[in-house]
């Protein structure tokens, strides 16, 4: 039984779960360009943002390239990893923080 | 433990448990994941991180220019004969993509339901969306270049950074692009003649080909919506 499991093959799911999958990424891109139509500004907008791109690449990630139903020691393998780019982005805010600070420097003595 | 039949293999443990006992096994790590499902995930994996430096740089470039950042809603807004609509052309673009990795998953399905005709379609739809996707984009940076005159050290809109990270973020995905149709052709063609029918190796690998190409071909295709997702947020809309 576990054998026949094994060996069967890849991965076949019904065809709705796709494309509801599909409409889902269809409305949420929709949304997220309705954020720039309707000019919502600031922490909304990007937020909002934020949101709609986590869902989509989820929906894409989990369903899509079928992650959901892979075994965990493959979803960790891959999906741990970029999180350590979030130590990236706060090491480069820094970085960026300090360049823009002697710019306003420099701009502002004139020399 | 449940007491099993002798010469019985035992169902693999779930959770946690399955990462610990997938990883000691002293055998493969990704069980019922073939080789080259494995690798695939391991270039892509890699590939996220270009795609994050370049995203990371792009980040501090806009965060440290003291001049305004070129407001890419205006820039590429497209006038249907009246007023102008904003970043329309890149929704367009998002939609075509979105579509096509909808194809594209279910190309992968009827693989593996062995469908060799519905394949080879979805496959060719996938590749005719994915072509038009760079036709639109060569089509943004004609716009850019010639009428707009933004070049990688210029604009006329505000920073002069603008340029560099725009050339350099939306061409390497666009090569991405270009490479995946050029393989969903190529992939297409093999499921058409049979040869994952028949099993014949392939060229590169010489192992005995499968509709297993087909979802690791997906994978690629799929990552490529996904960078563009990521593209979309931070560069179009934030």
């Amino acid at each position: 039984m576990s054998d026949a499991k094994a060996h069967a093959e890849g991965q076949q799911h019904p065809i709705g779960i796709y494309l509801k999958i599909w409409f889902l990424l269809f409305v949420l891109s929709t949304f997220s360009y309705l954020v720039d139509y309707y000019h919502v500004e600031g922490y909304l907008r990007w937020s909002l943002i934020l949101i709609f791109m986590i869902l989509k690449a989820g929906l894409i990630i989990s369903v899509f390239m079928h992650m959901m139903w892979e075994r965990l020691a493959l979803v960790y393998a891959i999906l741990v990893p970029p999180l350590l780019v979030m130590v990236f982005v706060f090491l480069m805010t820094f970085q960026a923080d300090y360049v823009f600070f002697t710019r306003e420097m420099f701009f502002a003595t004139g020399s | 433990m449940t007491q099993s039949n002798i010469g019985e293999a035992l169902a693999p443990p779930e959770g946690l448990q399955g990462i610990v006992a997938d990883w000691s096994s002293d055998q493969r790590a990704f069980k019922n994941v073939p080789w080259g499902k494995a690798m695939m995930w391991v270039f892509l994996l890699s590939d996220t991180f270009i795609f994050a430096c370049f995203l990371l740089s792009y980040m501090t470039v806009r965060m440290s220019t003291t001049v305004p950042w070129p407001n890419p809603s205006e820039i590429f807004a497209l006038s249907f004969g009246g007023e102008p609509i904003p970043l329309i052309l890149i929704a367009i673009m998002t939609f075509i993509l979105i579509s096509s990795s909808g194809t594209m998953a279910m190309a992968v399905r009827s693989g593996y339901q062995r469908d060799r005709v519905n394949t080879t379609l979805l496959i060719l739809v996938t590749a005719a969306f994915g072509a038009s996707f760079v036709g639109m984009q060569a089509f943004e940076w004609t716009k850019l270049i010639v009428e707009e005159g933004v070049r990688p050290w210029s604009n006329p809109f505000g920073a002069p950074q603008f340029g560099a990270i725009f050339f350099m973020i939306t061409g390497f995905h666009g090569f991405h692009v270009s490479v995946g149709v050029i393989f969903l052709l190529i992939t297409a063609r093999k499921v058409w003649i049979g040869e994952y029918d028949e099993g014949t190796p392939g060229f590169f690998t010489s192992r005995k080909g499968s509709y297993g190409t087909v979802e690791v071909m997906g994978l690629y295709w799929h990552f490529v919506d996904l960078v563009w997702v990521f593209i979309f947020a931070f560069f179009y809309l934030w």
